[in-house]
């Protein structure tokens, strides 16, 4: 391998590493507030390139069928759980929250779509249509047992993600896609060919990862976020209510993983089981953070990006079987790492 | 019931077995055949899942390591099926062993995650090795002969298949009734609870992960070879799931559960296959991963308890029979009244800013009852992690016996003599209050692996259910030793947990606050039991808040107050001391 | 006087044990109600169903509200606070963020930045390591944070578990010095303490819990003379 192949081979393994991060850090997001270690978020990032797909194409995306289904059943389920409750009072609210707002998503996307919108709104428009399934499948999925153990919400997670497959495959069809690329701007630096496509990918991880830390800092809703990482009975206490964090997480989480999936669908073809493997190896990457680190996860995802990028060179069929084979050494890595906190935890 | 009835019911499911070849038609058998594979896995499952609490995504793995082991050494080479089948067993328990060695400290989701990934990894090297065909897999698997007879016909495959189903039912159900299983059983209460049992929890978790492998593997080999040709589809991720379905529905913690299981989702399977495609057309596949998922889901949110232990609550309780008199465990030798047993030096334990312990020290004597008491928050329950090696002192020294155990592993201490009881009570509830004193006797006992599933070692199993007994009846709870321990008002949790402590023969028995939240004739009670165990010649360090409970009781006391030791001395002196008076009903100047 | 909070016939059970049973209470406007007894009486799991983070049965009435149906967040917005005994801080945020977030529950945040000062004020070390994480503080320092944090959600009734908790005796006292001045600001106080002479010598009212029963109750300054309690606590005859 000469440097001029390693240094490409580095670049693409940084690109590809950025959208794995962005995915990493949804993922600690969502696991830290709501303890749900949300295996289909490879999912919605594929679904949101497959989204997009479509909206060039300038048809119906598939997504609007599920957002509808998902909003249906929310809503039933919120509604049931209340009248049980007898606290009907609160039945308009929740119609307004879990039916109503994902129903105007779909329809400002159905109204806009009439215009042939410009390239940025159709991105905009994908992103809106993928940002309420998560939420949506919370409600569903994990509300019904947010006190369950971590271990049996991974399980319903897993088992989560072969039905948003089925449903991928249902909504989308077989096609694989590859959208159109966002720039077809390219530069040299120091010698090395680099595509406006991977300095786009950069960029977008690199400010979307930073509006998420300035959210946590500088506004009271970021912090009550992260206080409800930090400690669940402590933020009830403060009066955040864990639900309503967890809401907020899973569409911050979605944001990301939209936007990771965005910036992939040009570079590689995503078909409806495609998020699999993207989820995966963004855990990987959260996993090399102990899952609570924002930037341990972006360092393990970009650790994977460049692995997998000269794993691949020297055999692209065991590619993946190397990844997934380095993460028994990290956890090896992280299991002595993690002798001290344990302790800690039992007091 | 008796232990009699549940032997002719076995009897008559084994005839239903035999049987059933004869009356069914071939497709049933075929099914049948199916549902014992996939049972040895569940199986596997349950142990590890259910039993062990250590949730796996990976089983499907296993079973294709030792398929494709069996179809490589068979129909690529030529060898016999029965090299094949040892080839599968090695390979995959070493590969297991090797990932439990690595995975199995880990906490709990990550060591779950860590089988979603190398379950997926082991997945893509079988559609990825020239070797084993790539996608294409490995046709042409010959049949398992025995003798001269090649077991072709799926009605023949079936006795072999049902014949290790059952043979290894009953080899789980002594496993589980035997120390190396009840340890198993003991894993889900935590690991503070099974080392201060002296178990290796780490050890136990591996034994158990490598069981699950190894049935794992007996089903990949059985499926080599009724299907006779293997590809890498039925060992991939999604099969890991279904697996885990398996064991669960059936009941996790339940061994005949995994068979259950397998049979519920293997005919649910088959119909929905025969009905979706009347519903969606072309799409049938994928409804079918939506409808199955959905389906799990549902049961998780809703039933997790599974079915067999449903059913298995309208059944009439399982009669036994008291433990007779046996030949006795060894015992200790207990050092001589008087000598120094227990010393701590200067002991410090910090949490972040909070200093917890502050320099420490003091002695335990043989024979002697020392209480440690203190206000609430004055490091008492601290000092009790680090002697029972809970928690890790940040600096000092504690020797037990002569010997320093300031930096050994709890189940190491808990080996070296000292026993321990719990503030927040540690009983395994669905355990009788007999199997939970056994668990006590868990470093008096040597039954292995082996010899606890075949029943070889029965002479020592009796000495330890009378031992276990004879602790039941020493503490007053010998009239019902079958009774669950989750049934027991908390009074007497309490004291079943010193029966499991004595049951373990200690040299020092440490209790952890035994008198809180009892009533006061439970407290009168208590404190006659500790005193008849002083009348034997037990020493006992007590870490109490109730003063009233201490003076009584005690020889001598330590007080603690914030960490550091405020003073030590005779409950007389103490009760006088009026550093004592104000560091408990406290004064506001 | 107008009641703050009532607690009336109110049982709690983990599984098949009542920790707490049959328990009646109540806190008068502008009153420090404290309730002591022995480790394992049941105390903290009383305040726990006070806030809402257990489940019991019997009724709880909140200025006039009847908590039922009202959840712990629901509880906290209407201003009954706990401090818990854990104090439950948010170890790797800053002591400033964690008092911010004591405001989350208020519908106006205007006042925020004076409630700071007046934290800051009250607990002065608290200014000074305004920017460490929470995690590095003392003891005493953590359970100032505590009550501050508290303080900043403005509470109509603040239910204390065992503030003293292994503090140093100058900062118990200090605690309690807080405690006793909250009257002026017009807060109900709920205090359960181990501590039962500190608690006694702050408090109006005094309830005796023993196994989940309360078994005496009075003035505080009657209960602080009887040497009946005086002994048990000290195991005398």
């Amino acid at each position: 391998m000469t440097a001029d192949i390693a240094a490409i081979l580095a670049i693409d393994g940084i690109a590809t590493g950025a959208v794995y991060a962005l995915v990493a850090i949804g993922t600690v997001l969502i696991f830290t507030v709501t303890r749900v270690i949300f295996i289909p978020f490879g999912d919605i990032a594929a679904f949101t390139a497959l989204t997009l797909a479509a909206l060039d194409a300038r048809q119906l995306p598939g997504t609007v069928g599920l957002v509808v289904v998902l909003a249906c059943m929310a809503s039933a389920m919120e509604v049931v759980s209340l009248a049980r409750a007898g606290e009907l009072r609160a039945v308009p609210k929740a119609v307004l929250g879990y039916l109503v707002l994902p129903l105007i998503v779909v329809g400002i996307v159905w109204l806009t779509m009439r215009f042939n919108p410009p390239m940025p709104v159709r991105i905009v428009l994908a992103l809106l249509l993928i940002m309420p399934i998560s939420p949506l499948l919370d409600r569903i999925v994990f509300r019904p047992i947010a006190d369950a153990s971590v271990l049996l919400l991974l399980t319903v997670s897993v088992a989560l993600h072969f039905a948003l497959v089925g449903l991928g495959l249902l909504f989308f069809g077989p096609e694989g896609v590859r959208t159109e690329p966002l720039t077809s701007m390219a530069m040299e630096i120091a010698g090395v060919h680099v595509s406006g496509q991977t300095i786009l990918i950069l960029a977008a991880a690199l400010v979307f990862s930073g509006l998420l830390f300035l959210f946590f800092d500088f506004t009271l809703v970021g912090k009550a976020l992260r206080a409800t990482a930090l400690n669940r009975t402590g933020a009830r206490l403060m009066g955040i209510r864990p639900a309503r964090a967890g809401t907020i997480a899973y569409l911050l989480g979605s944001l990301m993983a939209g936007v990771s999936g965005i910036l992939i669908a040009p570079v590689n073809t995503i078909f409806y089981d495609s998020g699999f493997l993207l989820g995966l190896k963004a855990f990987v990457g959260a996993i090399v953070g102990g899952m609570a680190s924002y930037p341990g996860a972006a360092l393990g995802a970009f650790g994977v990006g460049i692995i997998e990028s000269f794993a691949s060179f020297e055999s692209s069929t065991l590619k993946d079987v190397i990844v997934f084979s380095l993460l028994i050494p990290v956890l090896l890595w992280r299991s002595l790492a993690s002798q001290h906190s344990e302790e800690e935890v039992e007091e | 019931m008796t232990l009699q009835q549940i032997r002719l019911i076995i009897v008559a499911a084994i005839a239903c077995l035999v049987a059933a070849p004869f009356v069914l038609n071939p497709f049933s058998i075929t099914l049948l055949n199916y549902i014992g594979i996939y049972s040895l896995a569940a199986i596997g499952l349950a142990l590890l899942t259910g039993v062990g609490g250590i949730v796996s995504f990976g089983q499907a793995a296993f079973v294709g390591v030792a398929a494709y082991a069996t179809a490589w050494v068979t129909a690529v080479n030529g060898y016999s099926p029965w090299l094949g089948l040892v080839l599968a067993v090695v390979l995959t328990c070493s590969i297991a062993a090797i990932l439990g060695f690595v995975t199995l400290r880990l906490g709990g989701h990550f060591l779950s995650l860590s089988t979603v990934a190398w379950g997926l990894a082991i997945a893509f090297l079988f559609g990825n090795i020239d070797g084993l065909g790539q996608h294409n897999g490995i046709s042409g698997i010959p049949p398992i002969s025995i003798g001269p007879a090649a077991l072709v016909e799926s009605w023949q495959i079936y006795f072999l298949i049902w014949a290790i189903v059952v043979a290894i039912l009953l080899l789980c159900y002594n496993l589980l009734d035997s120390r190396i299983g009840r340890a198993m059983r003991a894993l889900r209460g935590g690991n503070t609870l099974v080392e201060s049992l002296g178990i290796s929890a780490f050890q136990i978790k591996l034994v158990t992960f490598v069981i699950a492998a190894f049935l794992g593997a007996l089903s990949g080999w059985l499926y080599a070879h009724l299907g006779r040709f293997v590809s890498p589809g039925p060992f991939d991720a999604s099969m890991g799931i279904e697996y885990l379905m398996m064991a669960m529905v059936g009941g996790s913690g339940s061994i005949l559960g995994g068979v259950v299981g397998a049979a519920i989702v293997t005919l649910l399977k088959n119909s929905v296959q025969d009905y979706l495609p009347l519903i969606a057309k072309g799409a049938s596949g994928q409804l079918e991963i939506v409808a199955f998922s959905a389906l799990f889901i549902l049961f998780l949110q809703r039933a997790r308890q599974g079915i067999v232990p449903f059913l298995a609550g309208f059944l009439p309780e399982l009669k036994q029979s008291r433990p007779q008199a046996a030949t006795e465990l060894p015992r200790r030798e207990q050092p001589a009244p008087g000598t120094l047993l227990l010393k701590v030096s200067d002991a410090q334990r910090r949490f972040g800013g909070l200093v917890a312990v502050n320099n420490v020290s003091f002695e335990v004597r043989s024979g002697e009852i020392l209480g440690l008491i203190g206000p609430n928050g004055a490091g008492k329950t601290t000092m009790f992690n680090l002697l029972t090696g809970a928690l890790r002192a940040n600096s000092g020294e504690i020797a037990f016996a002569g010997r320093p155990i300031t930096r050994d592993q709890q189940f190491h201490i808990a080996r070296a003599g000292i026993s321990r009881t719990f503030q927040h009570v540690k009983l395994r509830p669905r355990m009788t209050l007999l199997d939970n004193v056994l668990l006590g006797t868990y470093s008096r006992t040597k039954t292995g692996l082996l010899a606890g599933a075949l029943h070889l070692n029965q002479a020592e199993e009796a000495s330890a259910r009378y031992e276990a007994l004879r602790q039941l009846e020493r503490v007053g709870l010998g009239d019902k030793p079958f009774e669950l321990a989750g049934n027991l008002p908390l009074g007497n949790q309490r004291v079943l947990e010193i029966a499991r402590a004595l049951a373990a023969d200690p040299t020092l028995l440490v209790l952890d606050e035994p008198a809180a939240g009892l009533r006061r004739q439970e407290k009168l009670k208590l404190a006659e039991l500790l005193r008849s165990l002083r009348a034997d010649h037990l020493t006992i360090l007590l870490v109490e808040h109730d003063m009233e409970f201490v003076m009584s009781l005690v020889d001598r006391i330590v007080v603690l107050d914030f960490g550091s030791k405020l003073c030590e001395g005779e409950p007389a002196a103490i009760r006088s001391d009026a550093r004592v008076q104000e560091a408990y009903l406290g004064g506001v100047a | 006087m107008t009641q703050m909070f009532s607690i009336e016939n109110v049982s709690v059970a983990y599984g098949k044990v009542e920790a707490v049973r049959n328990v009646s209470l109540s806190v008068e406007q502008g009153q420090i109600v404290t309730v002591i007894g022995p480790n394992g009486a049941g105390k903290t799991t009383l305040l726990m169903a006070a806030i809402g983070l257990l489940k019991s049965t019997g009724r709880m009435i909140f200025q006039g509200a009847d908590l039922a149906r009202i959840d712990v967040e629901g509880r906290v917005e209407r201003g009954l606070c706990l401090v818990p005994e854990k104090r439950e801080l948010f170890a790797d945020m800053s002591v400033a963020d964690n008092l911010l977030l004591g405001t989350y529950s208020l519908r106006d945040r205007s006042t925020t930045r004076k409630s700071l000062d007046d934290v800051f004020d009250r607990f002065p070390r608290l200014k000074e390591r305004s920017k460490q994480a929470a995690g590095t503080l003392s003891g005493g320092e953590r359970q100032m944070l505590a009550l501050g944090r508290a303080l900043m959600a403005k509470p109509k009734l603040l239910v204390l578990d065992e503030p003293s908790l292994g503090l140093a005796p100058l900062i118990v006292r200090e605690i309690f010095r807080t405690i006793a001045s909250l009257r002026s600001l017009g807060v109900s106080v709920l205090l359960v303490e181990q501590n039962a002479r500190a608690a006694l010598e702050t408090a109006d009212y005094g309830y005796v819990l023993e196994t989940g029963e309360i078994i005496q109750s009075g003035p505080a300054d009657t209960l602080i003379h009887d040497p009946k309690l005086i002994a048990a606590y000290l195991g005398g005859h």
